[in-house]
């Protein structure tokens, strides 16, 4: 039977991270998220797994160290809260325009500016739509619990290395700092350099006599040329959306009123659909766990079978828009939201609900 | 089953460990467990609290503002906390350092005095465990037996010699808690 | 008499070959460029080390922003002023690979200060190869970091002023100071002494780079004739004659040799 732990999300993201055979993870401290390199530090992977753990002089060093090393086509991802994303947004691009596998987590809290230190889902737009400058999309998990945390580092190395693409778990303050069972898997030993050679025969991995050099670059001076990579990109975009769109559904079936959340939000929500039904009212849940690619077809199923649907979010209205372009004005959209690091609660959400229903 | 408790007093009483005790056993009993605190500068000096949630089943949200069990250690947290009891529920607080005791009567009310427990036993550090103790012994969720096992999951491996005294302090707790009002 | 091309491409007439490292893409600098002979010096050390296969490279933003298209190895192209840190994680999760980077003035004085200070100050086992011609080449000739007390760029149109513009960074200086660098040389490749001798610090520095004993750092001052509006020959006297007062050449620090 695999083991259970009890631990935080952060704590979790660290812990799966040397139990996936990472490669290497370089991070700079901001809370909400310190715990993940503080674990990392005090388990001392380097001594059993070989994975390398650096703390370096800020998040633009680190998410370039992210650069450097999945260059060389290994396993490697940093973590942040929102002011250090912003401060990464540029590598994540060149990333992104270089084609490289990596993994980064945001343990979101509230913005803009240093805002606060309590957990949020305001970054939603910036990583959900770009973030950095270009043409490019980043593959974004949102976590609702501890496990997910854990089960999200590898799923996320496996979409990363499978197209070659930025990965982002998109957390919040609650996910990182609350406790829960975690149930652990079976180690994964890291790559051999054999199968490095095989998954990334792009990588820098030292010019052999028997092929051609290797290049990371997302540089290209002439037009036609990066036209034709921009065209590329978004070829291999359609396939994501094609095939990794991933979401939960609770209580859907027969929903009159369908709530559309994601990470701790989602959690809430359904306390928030158990309340509904016990009052007789037909409520569902959504949960994306993608966030792009965005489950828009399901959205736009359950908007012609309900009289209404809700986004709820830890922010001014971010993810709603999206429901919204889903629901192509089949049914009504409405948006409630906390700010700042406040929380709302099921009760809130109820009362919410029943004004924007006309149900009070 | 669903047991939704607070547990609030200065940062350094213990607070955050005790859940972590609690929510450890639950997890040797095989119950589902929620652990969220409060983080930030708060923590430093001020006060600290964790909600910790034990359930039969998945836990959906981790975020209540009504609580079955409010375990009070400071005035702050007491002013703070017991109007969030939930009618019928239960209130454990430790008297010392406060001066407005609760006055509640829809709530079961229990005060430990955990200073002059964890004095039994012969060390402050034991303060939390006689207050879980007292917790346990009005509310037994957890066996005595899977609190051992998730004080032996919690605890550092090369501080395992000292179950035995954070046993005691619980079974100090236990014996020692007043029972001041009952519904 | 008359020779014939054959004739001198018989192998007893040949007493130049280009590196086997550089490949035969036109270099894009401007004729009289310091880049080209650093590059063939960097090309050079490798083939004869024989680390091609062990070897990776960071370009920068800048004039070198290409020069994974003339050597013959694998590169990487950072983000400008980053190179120091795709270095830093290059070799720690490749510590057998030789790593280095290849930044100009605007890239690892300006923008790229902070990274390349703290790799200093970790000691990474790597090479960094410092083209220092005191402007920025690439975007047209504006004020570097580097760039002289009254010199004349498109940002500095009257001459540096310390007032307005501050004074000019001396890098190499600067980070000899740090516990984490093992090597620091202030070289040359005006005439074909100073590339010899810029050559065999290149060559030292990978070669210090594998055992483990902190960062070599090798300044090349460097001339921008078109930046600087000169002729070559013009640009090769006024670097020996006013970069060389404030960079001046010779070994900074050596742990291996001062001790």
């Amino acid at each position: 039977m695999a083991e259970k732990i009890l631990m935080k999300g952060n704590e979790a993201i660290a812990i799966s991270a040397i139990r996936n055979g990472v490669d290497g993870y370089f991070g700079y401290p901001i809370t909400p998220q310190s715990e993940v390199m503080e674990t990392l530090m005090k388990e001392k992977p380097w001594e059993t797994t070989g994975m390398v753990v650096l703390q370096a002089e800020s998040e633009t060093s680190s998410i370039n160290m992210i650069y450097g090393g999945a260059s060389c086509g290994k396993k490697v991802m940093t973590s942040s809260s929102s002011p250090g994303i912003s401060l990464m947004c540029e590598g994540i691009s060149y990333i992104a325009g270089a084609e490289l596998p990596c993994v980064v987590v945001d343990v979101m809290r509230g913005g803009p500016g240093l805002g606060t230190i309590q957990p949020s889902q305001s970054d939603y737009n910036q990583i959900v739509k770009g973030g950095g400058h270009g043409d490019y999309h980043n593959i974004v998990l949102a976590p609702a619990s501890a496990q997910d945390m854990y089960d999200f580092v590898d799923w996320g190395f496996d979409l990363a290395f499978k197209y070659r693409n930025p990965v982002v778990i998109l957390a919040d303050g609650i996910i990182g700092q609350m406790m829960e069972k975690v149930e652990m898997h079976e180690m994964k030993p890291r790559r051999t350099a054999e199968e490095i050679l095989k998954a990334a025969p792009w990588a820098t991995t030292g010019k052999p006599s028997t092929r051609e050099r290797n290049i990371i670059t997302s540089l290209s001076l002439d037009a036609d040329i990066q036209e034709k990579f921009n065209r590329k990109l978004k070829n291999k975009y359609e396939v994501i959306e094609e095939n990794e769109v991933k979401f939960s559904e609770y209580m859907t079936e027969d929903a009159e009123y369908v709530f559309v959340a994601f990470g701790c939000s989602s959690r809430i929500c359904e306390a928030v659909v158990d309340e509904l039904r016990a009052e007789g009212i037909r409520a569902g849940l959504l949960r994306p766990i993608t966030l792009w690619p965005f489950p828009f077809g399901e959205i736009a199923r359950l908007a012609k079978q309900c009289r209404s649907m809700m986004s709820i979010e830890l922010n001014l209205g971010q993810m709603v828009h999206d429901v919204r372009l889903a629901a192509g004005g089949t049914c009504p959209v409405g948006f409630y939201g906390r700010q700042g690091g406040n929380i709302y609660t099921p009760e809130e959400i109820v009362g919410e609900f029943k004004k924007f229903n006309g149900l009070a | 089953m669903k047991e939704e408790i607070i547990i609030a007093g200065f940062g350094g009483q213990g607070v955050l460990s005790m859940g972590k005790i609690l929510a450890y056993s639950a997890i040797m009993q095989d119950m589902e467990v929620t652990w969220m605190p409060s983080y930030g500068p708060e923590m430093r000096g001020g006060t600290a609290n964790v909600c910790v949630i034990l359930s039969d089943k998945k836990i959906g949200s981790p975020i209540v503002t009504k609580y079955d069990t409010a375990i009070i250690l400071n005035q702050q947290s007491m002013d703070k906390f017991e109007q969030t009891v939930k009618p019928g529920g239960w209130l454990v607080y430790d008297p010392s350092g406060i001066t407005r005791h609760p006055s509640r009567t829809d709530i079961n009310i229990c005060r430990i005095d955990a200073i002059e427990g964890a004095a039994r036993i012969g060390n402050s550090k034991v303060y939390n465990m006689v207050v879980l103790g007292g917790f346990l012994a009005v509310k037994p969720i957890v066996s005595l037996e899977n609190v051992e096992k998730g004080l032996g999951k919690s605890i550092p491996a090369r501080y395992s010699s000292l179950i035995p005294m954070n046993k005691a302090a619980i079974e100090d707790g236990m014996e020692h808690v007043e029972i001041v009002h009952r519904i | 008499m008359s020779i014939s091309i054959e004739e001198i491409k018989r192998p007893e007439n040949i007493i130049y070959r280009k590196p086997a490292l550089l490949t035969d893409n036109v270099m894009h600098y401007c004729p009289g460029c310091s880049h080209g002979t650093v590059h063939k010096l960097v090309a050079e050390v490798i083939d004869e080390m024989g680390i091609q296969d062990r070897t990776v490279g960071i370009c920068p933003v800048g004039c070198s922003v290409f020069a994974y298209n003339y050597i013959d190895i694998d590169w990487q192209e950072a983000a400008h002023g980053r190179a120091p840190a795709l270095a830093t994680a290059t070799k720690r999760l490749c510590p057998d690979k030789y790593v280095f980077t290849y930044q100009g003035d605007g890239d690892l004085a300006s923008i790229g200060t902070a990274e390349i200070i703290h790799a200093c100050g970790r000691g990474e086992n790597i090479v960094v190869i410092f083209i220092n011609n005191g402007i920025y080449g690439m975007t047209g000739g504006q004020m570097a970091p580097t760039t002289l007390l009254g010199m004349k760029t498109s940002t500095t149109p009257y001459g540096r002023d310390a007032k307005l513009n501050g004074f000019p960074l001396v890098i190499a200086d600067m980070i000899a100071h740090l516990d984490g660098t093992a090597y620091i040389t202030r070289q040359s490749v005006h005439t074909a002494a100073a590339a010899r001798k810029a050559k065999s610090a290149i060559r030292k520095a990978f070669e210090y780079s594998q055992k483990g004993i902190g960062l070599s750092f090798v300044e090349v001052v460097s001339t921008c004739n078109s930046g600087w509006k000169m002729s070559p020959v013009d640009a090769n006297k006024w670097m020996v004659e006013n970069m060389f007062k404030k960079y001046p050449i010779g070994d900074i620090k050596d742990v291996l040799s001062d001790k």
